[in-house]
């Protein structure tokens, strides 16, 4: 399983990469093993501001559906489209091509209370 | 401190598929193998090829003696009478109140011997069900533990197993049974049922030639590119096939009427509840069990509600899943009686979304 150390992490299993104002949200490598098959992507549309810990979406696989919560407080201003007709990508390429929503951070203080790669490895015994 | 592991059963066969890279899950107080490579690519192995499920969990009672069929049939809806040495039935276990204690398979190894396979997570409950009606003397034996149970099933299963075997394999009917000497162990049973619509046989036999049969299975499936396959597979598999799950789709609570199984409740016999469900029949059921498919985008899970176009309850999804064969959500669910008609337009309540789904006969997937 593979950890990016240039992102964090929530318990929740979604990493975050931060970009200026703005960061790109998906769910771990660990997230898309556990859950298995992905096959659809349901996402919140844009505009709505969002608090730490909010649904933003949520994934179903063949087995089992799964909620996805914001890392840190913001609006989503953008969703990965390109997950309507190929959600399995999230299974293939999590923190590429299967990003899930690009959001705007209204409060960057919350980013502190992020995992680095390491603790969420431990997290979940990697 | 006391870990899960340690509290659940595991079947002979567990290191082997740990040793396969299977996620192991626990299940009816099995820790069991849920997938190995993937839900979906093991169930197109077994639609397409073949694939070996380990379902040791399930139980299976041995019935003796000259007054078994009785037992049988006072416990049980189907017609076990009809039963010939050699032949299966599906059959289910009615309670008092025409509910459903479980499903089973009832087999005739013997002139008065049975063995009937119940679920693992009914098997305690079963026993104690059959004890207390087993009031004139059958001998019965609980020989799950020492039983191994292999589901091999798939379109290639008879060129897989028949170079194992002298029983003829090939032209075992659907539903019929052999007991003999295979991949060099005596006393297996080969039966050619199966819970996948895929054709295929379980296998039967005593647990200490789990490791020596499953190894000759795989060495004679590899021209095939035989593979394991779990439980995840196994419940798209029987889906798509609209066959029951106990748990889901009947349970206590339900009538084998309710649920499509009046081809299997013989009212020429006296059984359990037989008269609560003649009732039923005659004057019909207010909610029966149907399959559907979404037309929304979504998948139906179980206890999601069924509403009307208004989003008024008119019942509850009991399975549902991405069907891999399909490539469409589809699901089962009890209705009332009026909106059970084919092509009935329903709606599934999905995370406070009503998805628009419709009424569509089973099984939902044909050859």
């Amino acid at each position: 399983m593979n950890f990016p150390d240039n992102l964090r992490y929530t318990k929740d299993h979604e990493w975050i990469r931060t970009e200026g104002k703005e960061a790109v949200v998906g769910i771990t490598d660990f997230a898309q093993g556990e859950l298995g098959d992905i096959v659809f992507v349901d996402l919140n549309t844009p505009g709505k501001p969002l608090a730490a810990g909010d649904v933003f979406g949520t994934i179903e696989a063949v087995k089992t559906v799964s909620d996805m919560f914001m890392p840190v407080s913001g609006k989503v201003i953008a969703v990965n489209s390109a997950l309507k007709d190929n959600a399995a990508v999230v299974n293939s390429d999590p923190y590429g091509d299967g990003w899930m929503v690009r959001i705007e951070i209204t409060n960057a203080a919350e980013s502190d209370s992020l995992l680095s790669a390491a603790d969420y490895k431990k997290l979940i015994g990697a | 401190m006391e870990t899960i592991e340690e509290t659940l059963k595991q079947t002979a066969l567990t290191e082997v598929h740990t040793r396969l890279g299977a996620k192991m899950v626990p299940f009816a107080g099995y820790l069991m193998p849920v997938q190995y490579e993937g839900i979906t690519a093991e169930h197109q192995t077994v639609r397409n090829g073949i694939g070996v499920f380990d379902v040791s969990h399930m139980g299976e009672f041995i019935f003796k003696g000259p007054n078994a069929l009785d037992l049988i049939q006072r416990t049980t809806s189907n017609d076990a009478s009809r039963l010939f040495v050699g032949k299966v039935q599906y059959s289910c276990i009615p309670n008092e109140q025409g509910g459903i204690v479980d499903d089973l398979l009832v087999y005739r190894v013997e002139e008065n011997v049975y063995m009937l396979v119940v679920n693992a997570s009914n098997m305690e409950k079963d026993w104690n069900w059959f004890m207390k009606n087993n009031t004139k003397g059958v001998e019965m034996h609980n020989i799950s533990d020492k039983t191994t149970l292999l589901a091999v099933q798939g379109p290639k299963a008879v060129d897989v197993l028949q170079p194992l075997t002298d029983m003829d394999l090939k032209s075992m009917e659907y539903y019929t049974f052999q007991k003999g000497k295979f991949a060099g162990v005596d006393n297996v049973l080969v039966s050619a049922t199966g819970y996948t619509g895929a054709g295929g046989f379980e296998i039967y036999f005593e647990t200490v030639s789990s490791q020596k049969i499953w190894d000759a299975v795989f060495e004679s499936g590899k021209p095939f590119r035989i593979k394991p396959v779990g439980l995840g597979a196994r419940d798209t598999l029987r889906l798509e096939m609209g066959f029951c799950l106990y748990g889901n789709d009947i349970d206590d609570t339900t009538s084998p009427l309710e649920a499509g199984l009046g081809w299997i409740t013989k009212f020429t016999k006296d059984f359990t509840a037989k008269n609560i469900l003649l009732q039923q029949k005659e004057k019909g059921v207010s909610r029966k069990l149907v399959g559907f498919e979404m037309i929304d985008r979504g998948i139906p899970r179980q206890h999601y509600e069924i509403t009307d176009k208004e989003g008024n309850i008119i019942g509850e999804v009991t399975s549902g899943t991405q069907s891999p064969s399909l490539q469409k959500a589809i699901g089962m669910g009890y209705v009332k009686t009026e909106y059970s008609k084919e092509n009935t337009e329903i709606f599934i309540r999905v995370r406070n979304n009503l998805l628009k789904a419709v009424v569509v006969k089973i099984p939902f997937y044909r050859k």
